[in-house]
C-alpha cells in the first residue's frame, strides 16, 4: 500500500469503515514498512480486550464451536473479532481457508468481522502476522478477538503466547491419532474442550484427560475439562463460565501482567529485528560480494567481515535511517 | 510486490450440492492462490460482506439455479455499495450468451459455462487480478 493510501485508510479505519479495517489487515499481512506505519499509528487504539485461542487437531469442531461462542457474546451484545487460519500448502503456497463455512450465522452481523488468514510458510498454527492482524480488530473496537489456529501438539505454544486464554479442543474421534500429540496440547491449555460430546466414547476422553490432569504437579490453575456439543450449543455455558473463571484468576493472580508484559518484550525484540534487518539489507547487502572475495582469497574471515560490516552499520547516523 | 492473490468462493443459491464450487477452489489453490471458501446457500448480502472482510482480489460465485440474472447484478450492486468496486466478480453456471454479455455490461468479468476447464478459470483470475493490481499501482 502506498503511503498516501495508508493515511487515507486510516482516516477511513477511524471512521468505523470496514472496508478499511480489512485493507489495513492485508497491509499488516504483507509486512514492510507500511504495516509498521499501520501498527504504529493504531497502537494508541488498542484497548486490552480479552484474546481468546481456539486450537486443536482438525475436524473437531474448533469453528462450529467458534461460532457459538461468538453468538453467545453478541447475545451480550459484545462485539466480536475472528481470526481464523488454516495451514498454507508447502508445495503451491496456496490454501483453502474453510472455517467461515461455520460461520454462516455470523456472515451479516456488523457486529462481527471475520477474517481468514493463511500459515504463508510460518512453522507454526499460528501465521506470523496473526497478531498484528489481530491488533487491527481490537483497534477497530472489538470487544472480545477469539483466534482459531490448527494445533497438532507441536507449535500450540505460539497461540498460547497470543491469546490471554487457550482453549484447546479435541473430539472423541480424535482418540488414538491424540496420544501422540497429547502432551504439547495439554501444556498450551487454559481450557481443555471436548466437544462432539455426543459422539460414543466422550466420557471415556474426558475422564483419561482429567486423570492426565491429576498427574502434573500442582498450580494454581489446573485446566477444567468441558464437554460441548458446538453443534447444538450443548455446554457451551460452562464453557464460558470456564473461560472467565481462567480471566479472573489471571487477573488476581498478576499473570495477565506477566504475560501482556512478555508480549510486549517479544514485540519490541520482533520490531527491532525486522528494522535491523531491513537496514542491513539497504546497506550492507552491496559490501557481501566484496568480504566474500575478501575471505576466499584469505584476508578475512566471515567473522571479521560481519563484524565489520556491523560497526558500519551502527556507525551510520541513524537520522538518515528511513 | 509478489503477494498471493486471495479468492472468495462461493456458492449462491438455494440447490444442490457444492462439487464444483470445491473443485475451483482447490484449483486455485493449486494455483498458489488463498482461496477463502464459504460454502452452500451463501445470499448476495454474505457474498459481498464476505469479500470485502476478506479483502479479497476476485469473487468465484457458483450458481446453478439460473438465478443468475438477480444474483450477480445484486452481489455486484451490494460490493459497490461497501466500497469493494475494484474486486473482480466472476464465476459459472447455465448462463445464455445473451445474459452473459448482458452481465458483462453491468460490469460483471468472465463468466464460465459447465464445460469451462478449471485451468481456464485459475488463468483468467490469475490475469484479470494482476492487470486489474497494475492499474491500482500505476494510478
Ligand atoms: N456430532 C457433532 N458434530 C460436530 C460438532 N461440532 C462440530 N461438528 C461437525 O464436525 C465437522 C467439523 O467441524 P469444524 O467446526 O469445521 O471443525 P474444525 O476443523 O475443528 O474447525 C463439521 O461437520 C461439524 O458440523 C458436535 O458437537 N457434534
Ligand atoms: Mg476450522
Amino acid at each position: 500500500m502506498l503511503e498516501t493510501h495508508i493515511d487515507q485508510t486510516l482516516t477511513a479505519f477511524f471512521a468505523g469503515d470496514r472496508r478499511a479495517a480489512a485493507r489495513l489487515m492485508t497491509a499488516v499481512e504483507n509486512g514492510g514498512p507500511a504495516a509498521e506505519a499501520v501498527l504504529e499509528a493504531l497502537y494508541p487504539k488498542l484497548t486490552g480486550a480479552p484474546r481468546l485461542g481456539v486450537t486443536g487437531p482438525p475436524g473437531v469442531g474448533k469453528s462450529t464451536l467458534v461460532d457459538a461462542l461468538a453468538r453467545h457474546h453478541r447475545g451480550l451484545d459484545r462485539r466480536v473479532g475472528v481470526v481464523a487460519v488454516d495451514p498454507t500448502s508447502p508445495f503451491t503456497g496456496g490454501a483453502v481457508l474453510g472455517d467461515r463455512v461455520r460461520m454462516n450465522d455470523l456472515a451479516t452481523d456488523p457486529g462481527v468481522f471475520i477474517r481468514s488468514m493463511a500459515t504463508r510458510g510460518s512453522l507454526g498454527g499460528l501465521a506470523r502476522t496473526s497478531k498484528e492482524v489481530v491488533d487491527v480488530l481490537e483497534a477497530f473496537g472489538h470487544d472480545l478477538l477469539i483466534i482459531e489456529t490448527v494445533g497438532v501438539g507441536q507449535t500450540e505454544m505460539d497461540i498460547a503466547g497470543t491469546a490471554d486464554t487457550t482453549v484447546v479442543v479435541l473430539s472423541p474421534e480424535s482418540g488414538d491419532s491424540i496420544q501422540a500429540m497429547k502432551a504439547g496440547l495439554m501444556e498450551a491449555a487454559d481450557v481443555l474442550v471436548v466437544n462432539k460430546a455426543d459422539r460414543p466414547g466422550a466420557d471415556q476422553m474426558v475422564r483419561t484427560l482429567e486423570a492426565d490432569l491429576h498427574m502434573r504437579p500442582a498450580a494454581d490453575w489446573t485446566p477444567p475439562v468441558i464437554r460441548t456439543v458446538a453443534s447444538s450449543g450443548d455446554g457451551l455455558a460452562d464453557l464460558t463460565a470456564a473461560v472467565d473463571a481462567h480471566h479472573r484468576y489471571l487477573t488476581g493472580s498478576g499473570d495477565l501482567e506477566r504475560r501482556r508484559h512478555a508480549r510486549v518484550r517479544v514485540e519490541i525484540l520482533a520490531v527491532l529485528r525486522d528494522r535491523l534487518w531491513r537496514r542491513a539489507q539497504r546497506d550492507l547487502t552491496d559490501h557481501v560480494p566484496g568480504w566474500t572475495e575478501k575471505v576466499l582469497a584469505g584476508e578475512a574471515t566471515p567473522y571479521t567481515a560481519a563484524r565489520a560490516m556491523l560497526a558500519a552499520l551502527i556507525d551510520d547516523d541513524p537520522e538518515d535511517d528511513e | 510486490m509478489d503477494r498471493a492473490i486471495r479468492v472468495l468462493v462461493a456458492k449462491a443459491g438455494l440447490d444442490g450440492h457444492d462439487r464444483g464450487a470445491k473443485v475451483v477452489a482447490r484449483a486455485l489453490r493449486d494455483a498458489g492462490m488463498e482461496v477463502i471458501y464459504t460454502g452452500l446457500r451463501q445470499s448476495p448480502e454474505m457474498i459481498a460482506e464476505a469479500a470485502v472482510q476478506e479483502d479479497v482480489d476476485a469473487v468465484g460465485l457458483s450458481l446453478l439455479s439460473g438465478a443468475h440474472m438477480t444474483i450477480f447484478p445484486e452481489v455486484l450492486r451490494l460490493l459497490r455499495e461497501k466500497g469493494g468496486d475494484d474486486i473482480l466478480l466472476t464465476g459459472g453456471g447455465c448462463i445464455g450468451d445473451e445474459d452473459m454479455v448482458e452481465l458483462r455490461e453491468q460490469g460483471v468479468g468472465e463468466l464460465f459455462g459447465p464445460g469451462a476447464s478449471t485451468r481456464e478459470i485459475v488463468d483468467y483470475i490469475r490475469d484479470e487480478v494482476g492487470r486489474r493490481r497494475q492499474l491500482q499501482e500505476n494510478s
